[in-house]
C-alpha cells in the first residue's frame, strides 16, 4: 500500500524530470527571453512565447470576468435562497456542465457560439462599446472573445460547487447568530456565511483559474490560432496549451519540440501553485476535510 | 432613529432592508438562469444536430475516405474502450492503493504530503500529461500507440480515485475494524477482507467518476494514441478514439464530417452521463449502504 | 423598560414529532424566569419559540400564541422585526470571527442602519458596560477578533452584542453550560443587573443557578409546562409530584 502512495510522489516526480530534461535544449538557446519574445517562428528556429503567454492570461481573465458573478451567484441561490426542493436538481444541473468534455465544447462553440458571436453579438459590442478599443476589428467570430466565454462557461461548474461546499462548511451557529439579531434573509447570507466564508469562495475563484489556464481543447477550437498580441478582443489569439495541441505532433527539430515543451512545463508550474494557492485557502474554511468527489 | 429607546430602523431603512432582499434573491436566481442557457443550448444542439448522424452505420463502420459520405465512428469508439482499458488497469490498482494507504496507514507528515501531491496531480492540465507519456513512452517506443495513451490518462485517474476511496475507508466506523482485528486477523488482512469490503460501493464510485472524467478528455491522445482511420486492437499502435476523432472532423473543412462530430459527441455524452447517473444512483445508498 | 411574555397554547412539532405541547405561561416584565427540566423535555425549543428562531429548522412547524407586550409575535409581525426586539445567547458562544470586538458588538446597529460613528461608539460602550466586558477589552476593541477572547469572554460579548440594539426580552439557552465556575458566577451577576432593564428568560440544566437568579420557574417535562411557580416554591414545596422528582434528583 506504501508503494501505491509513493507512487503518487513518483509521478510527480517524473513529471517535473521529464518536462525538466526536454525543454532544456530550448532553455539553453533562449534563456529568460524565452517568455518576453514576441516572435513564434518555427522555420526561422526563433521561439518566443509572450504572445501565448499573453493570450492564457487573457482569456482566463475574461473567463473570470464572466464566470465569478455566475458561479457564486447560482452557488447562494442554490445554497441558501431557492426553495429546498430544488436544490438538488439545481445542484445537479450545474454538475452536469462538469461533465461536458472539452472537446464537446469546442464543438459547439465551433458551430455555434462562433456564428452568435460574429453575427449578433460582436456587431453589437462593436456598435456600443467600440469607444474602448476592445471590440474592433472584423468580427470573426472565433477569437479571444470566444476562447472567454467558453471558458467561463466551462469554470462555472467547479466555482460553484468549492463555493457551495464552503458556505455549508460556515457552522449553523454563526447563521443563527446573525438571524437572531434580526436580520433578513440576505443579510443572514451576507454576514453570517459569506464573510466567514470568504478566504474559501477566493480559493474556488482560483482554483476556477487553474482550470482555466490548462484548458486546452475547447480553446484551441475557437480562438483561432494565430501568435499575435491584439489589444481587440475579436483578435484570434494562441494559448500554451493551444500551440502545444497544434503543433507538438508536427515538431520535427529537437529545438522546436523543446520550446513547446518548455512552454508545458511553464504551465505546469503556473497551474501548480495557483492550485496550491487555492487548496490552502478552501482548507482553511473547511479544515482539511477531504473535499467530496466532483465530477470534474 | 430611536423607537422607545431600542434601535429600530427606520421605515426607510426597513423598506430598503427588505428590497435588497428581495434584490439579492433576483439577482442570484437571474444568475441561475444565465447557467442554465448554455446547459440547455449545448445538450440541446447535441440532440438536434447528432440525433439524425447516429446511426447503426455511425456505430459500426469505420471513417470513409476524405470527402465521401457515409462510414462511422466505429473504430473510435472501439479504440477509446482500448485506451480507457489500458488506462483503468494502471489508474484503478494504484488510485485505490494509495488511498487505502492514506486512509489506514498514513499519519502526519507523510500523510499529509501524499494528499498535497494527489491534489497537486489533480491540477496538472491534460496536455502536460500527455507530454510526459509521449516522452516516457512514445519516445522509447518509436511509434505513437493506445498504451502511451492508457498511460497518459490513467496517471489522470490516480488522484480522483485516490481521493474517493480514502474518503469512503475513513467512513467505515472503526468498530468494524477493531471486531476484525479482535478476532485475530492481521492487519493488512482486515484492510482488504473487512474494511475495504465495507467500503466498496464508494470505492466503485469513484472509479466510475475518474473513468468519465478521462473518458473525455482528447489532448493527452493528441501526440500518444495519435488517432487511426482503422480497426486496430494492438496497443502497440496509433489507435482511434472517440474525443480524437470529434476533434479531428470538427476542425476539417467538410459538411459530412461536421455530421458526424455532432453524432460522436452525442455518443460520448451520453456515455459519460449516463456513467455519472449511474454514479449518483449508487452514491445515493450505496456508500452508506456499505458503511452501516 | 421591560415587558411581559403572554404563552397561549403553544404547541411546536419537528416534522412528525410534537416537542411542545399546548403551553400556558405568563412572563412578568423585569424579572428573571428560569426554565428547567431533563434532557430533551422542550426547554430550547420553548424560548426559541419565543423570537421565531423554531421556524429557522427543517420541517418545523408552530402552532398558538406568543406575545410580547402588545405585539403579537406570529400574527402581524415579521420575523426580522420579532427578532430584533428580542436578544438571544446560545449556549455556545457563537461572535463572529471574522470581525473586531467592537464590530461584533455594533453588528446589530449596523443591520439596523445606524451609521454615524458617535453613536456606535457610545452605544458599544454602554453595551460592553452593561455586560461587564468593558474594562477587559477597552483598550483593544478594534484590535482584537471576537473570537481571540476566552470563552467566558466570549460569551459576555455575545451578551453585549444583543444588548446593543435594546431588545425588551432577553432570552438565554443556557449561557452559562460551556463555562466555567468563574464566568459562570460572572454571568450570573450580570443576569442581577440586567433584569432591571429587561426581562429575562433563562433555561438551565443547573437548578441551583435557577435557585439563585430566577423570581419564577417553569418545570418541563416531556414537551409539557408540569409546573410554573415562584422560585422557592418550586424548590421548596413543588406541588406535583414529577416536579418534585426531578427536584430530588431522582431523575435528569
Amino acid at each position: 500500500m506504501l508503494i501505491c502512495g509513493l507512487s503518487l510522489l513518483v509521478i510527480v516526480g517524473v513529471i517535473v524530470y521529464e518536462l525538466a530534461l526536454h525543454s532544456k535544449l530550448s532553455w539553453k538557446a533562449f534563456g529568460l527571453s524565452f517568455f518576453t519574445g514576441r516572435d513564434w517562428d518555427p522555420v526561422l528556429g526563433s521561439f518566443g512565447a509572450l504572445p501565448f503567454i499573453y493570450g492564457t492570461v487573457v482569456s482566463s481573465l475574461i473567463a473570470l470576468i464572466l464566470a465569478v458573478p455566475m458561479a457564486v451567484g447560482v452557488a447562494i441561490f442554490v445554497t441558501e435562497m431557492c426553495p429546498r426542493p430544488l436544490r438538488a436538481p439545481l445542484s445537479f444541473l450545474t454538475e452536469l456542465l462538469a461533465a461536458i468534455p472539452s472537446v464537446v465544447y469546442g464543438l459547439w462553440g465551433i458551430f455555434v457560439l462562433a456564428p452568435l458571436l460574429r453575427e449578433q453579438v460582436q456587431p453589437a459590442l462593436a456598435r456600443y462599446a467600440g469607444w474602448t478599443g476592445l471590440f474592433e476589428g472584423p468580427p470573426y467570430g472565433v477569437g479571444m472573445l470566444a476562447a472567454g466565454v467558453i471558458l467561463a462557461i466551462m469554470i462555472v461548474p467547479i466555482i460553484t460547487s468549492i463555493t457551495r461546499e464552503v458556505m455549508l462548511a460556515v457552522p449553523r451557529h454563526q447563521r443563527e447568530a446573525v438571524l437572531a439579531l434580526g436580520a433578513t434573509r440576505w443579510e443572514m447570507v451576507r454576514v453570517g456565511v459569506l464573510r466567514n466564508a470568504r478566504a474559501g469562495i477566493m480559493g474556488a475563484i482560483i482554483l476556477g483559474l487553474g482550470r482555466a489556464l490548462g484548458e486546452t481543447m475547447a480553446v484551441t477550437m475557437v480562438i483561432g490560432n494565430r501568435a499575435e498580441i491584439a489589444k481587440s478582443l475579436f483578435a484570434p489569439g494562441y494559448t500554451m496549451a493551444s500551440v502545444i495541441a497544434n503543433e507538438f505532433s508536427e515538431a520535427t527539430e529537437d529545438l522546436y519540440l523543446s520550446a513547446l515543451v518548455e512552454i508545458g512545463l511553464a504551465l505546469f508550474l503556473v497551474t501548480i501553485i495557483v492550485n496550491a494557492l487555492a487548496r490552502l485557502l478552501v482548507w482553511s474554511v473547511t479544515r482539511g476535510v477531504p473535499a467530496r468527489v466532483h465530477a470534474q | 432613529m430611536r423607537n422607545n429607546g431600542s434601535y429600530q430602523s427606520s421605515r426607510l431603512t426597513a423598506l430598503r432592508r427588505r428590497l435588497s432582499n428581495s434584490i439579492a434573491t433576483a439577482i442570484s436566481a437571474t444568475m441561475v438562469a444565465l447557467v442554465l442557457v448554455p446547459l440547455l443550448a449545448i445538450f440541446g444542439y447535441l440532440v438536434i444536430r447528432g440525433i439524425g448522424a447516429v446511426d447503426w452505420a455511425f456505430l459500426t463502420h469505420t471513417p470513409k475516405p476524405v470527402g465521401e459520405v457515409g462510414g462511422g465512428m466505429a473504430n473510435a469508439i472501439v479504440g477509446s474502450g482500448l485506451i480507457l482499458l489500458i488506462a483503468s488497469s494502471i489508474g484503478v490498482p494504484l488510485g485505490i492503493g494509495a488511498g487505502i494507504y492514506l486512509a489506514e496507514y498514513g499519519r502526519g507528515q507523510v500523510a499529509s504530503v501524499l494528499r498535497f501531491t494527489a491534489d497537486v496531480l489533480n491540477g496538472v492540465p491534460s496536455i502536460v500529461m500527455g507530454i510526459v507519456a509521449y516522452s516516457l513512452v512514445v519516445l522509447a517506443q518509436g511509434h505513437f500507440s493506445a498504451f502511451s495513451g492508457g498511460v497518459a490518462l490513467g496517471i489522470m485517474m490516480i488522484p480522483t480515485i485516490t481521493r474517493a476511496t480514502e474518503e469512503v475507508m475513513l467512513m467505515v466506523p472503526n468498530s468494524v475494524r477493531e471486531a476484525a482485528l479482535g478476532l485475530g486477523i492481521a492487519r493488512w488482512r482486515t484492510t482488504v477482507s473487512i474494511t475495504l469490503r465495507t467500503a466498496t460501493a464508494g470505492v466503485i464510485t469513484g472509479v466510475m467518476l475518474a473513468f468519465a472524467r478521462v473518458a473525455g478528455e482528447t489532448a493527452p491522445l493528441l501526440f500518444t494514441a495519435f488517432g487511426n482511420q482503422f480497426w486496430n486492437l494492438d496497443p502497440n499502435q496509433p489507435t482511434a478514439a472517440l474525443p480524437l476523432q470529434i476533434f479531428t472532423y470538427a476542425i476539417s473543412p467538410f459538411d459530412e464530417w461536421h455530421r458526424q462530430a455532432w453524432a460522436g459527441a452525442l455518443v460520448l455524452i451520453a456515455l459519460i452521463v449516463g456513467t455519472v447517473a449511474v454514479v449518483r444512483l449508487v452514491a445515493r445508498r450505496g456508500v452508506f449502504q456499505g458503511a452501516s | 423598560m421591560g415587558v411581559g411574555i403572554s404563552v397561549r397554547d403553544l404547541s411546536a412539532w419537528f416534522g412528525p414529532t410534537q416537542a411542545l405541547d399546548h403551553i400556558n405561561m405568563e412572563v412578568l416584565p423585569n424579572r428573571a424566569t428560569a426554565i428547567i427540566g431533563p434532557s430533551g423535555c422542550g426547554k430550547s425549543t420553548f424560548i426559541r419559540c419565543i423570537n421565531r428562531m423554531h421556524e429557522t429548522v427543517r420541517d418545523a412547524r408552530v402552532e398558538g400564541q406568543v406575545r410580547i407586550g402588545e405585539m403579537d409575535v406570529y400574527n402581524g409581525t415579521s420575523a426580522v422585526e420579532v427578532r430584533r426586539r428580542v436578544g438571544m445567547v446560545f449556549q455556545k458562544a457563537n461572535p463572529f470571527p471574522t470581525m473586531s470586538i467592537y464590530d461584533n458588538v455594533a453588528a446589530g446597529l449596523k443591520l439596523n442602519g445606524f451609521r454615524n460613528r458617535r453613536l456606535l461608539d457610545e452605544v458599544v460602550e454602554r453595551a460592553l458596560r452593561a455586560a461587564a466586558l468593558w474594562d477587559e477589552v477597552k483598550d483593544v476593541l478594534k484590535k482584537k477578533s471576537g473570537a481571540s477572547l476566552s470563552g467566558g469572554q466570549q460569551q459576555r460579548l455575545c451578551i453585549a452584542r444583543a444588548l446593543a440594539v435594546e431588545p425588551e426580552i432577553m432570552l438565554m439557552d443556557e449561557p452559562a453550560s460551556a463555562l466555567d465556575p468563574i464566568s459562570t458566577d460572572k454571568i450570573e451577576e450580570l443576569i442581577f443587573q440586567l433584569k432591571q432593564r429587561y426581562t429575562i428568560v433563562i433555561v438551565t440544566h443547573n437548578m441551583q443557578q435557577a435557585a439563585r437568579v430566577a423570581e419564577h420557574t417553569g418545570f418541563f417535562l416531556l414537551g409539557k409546562l408540569i409546573e410554573f411557580d415562584r422560585t422557592e416554591k418550586i424548590f421548596t414545596n413543588p406541588s406535583d409530584k414529577r416536579t418534585e422528582d426531578y427536584i430530588t434528583g431522582r431523575f435528569g
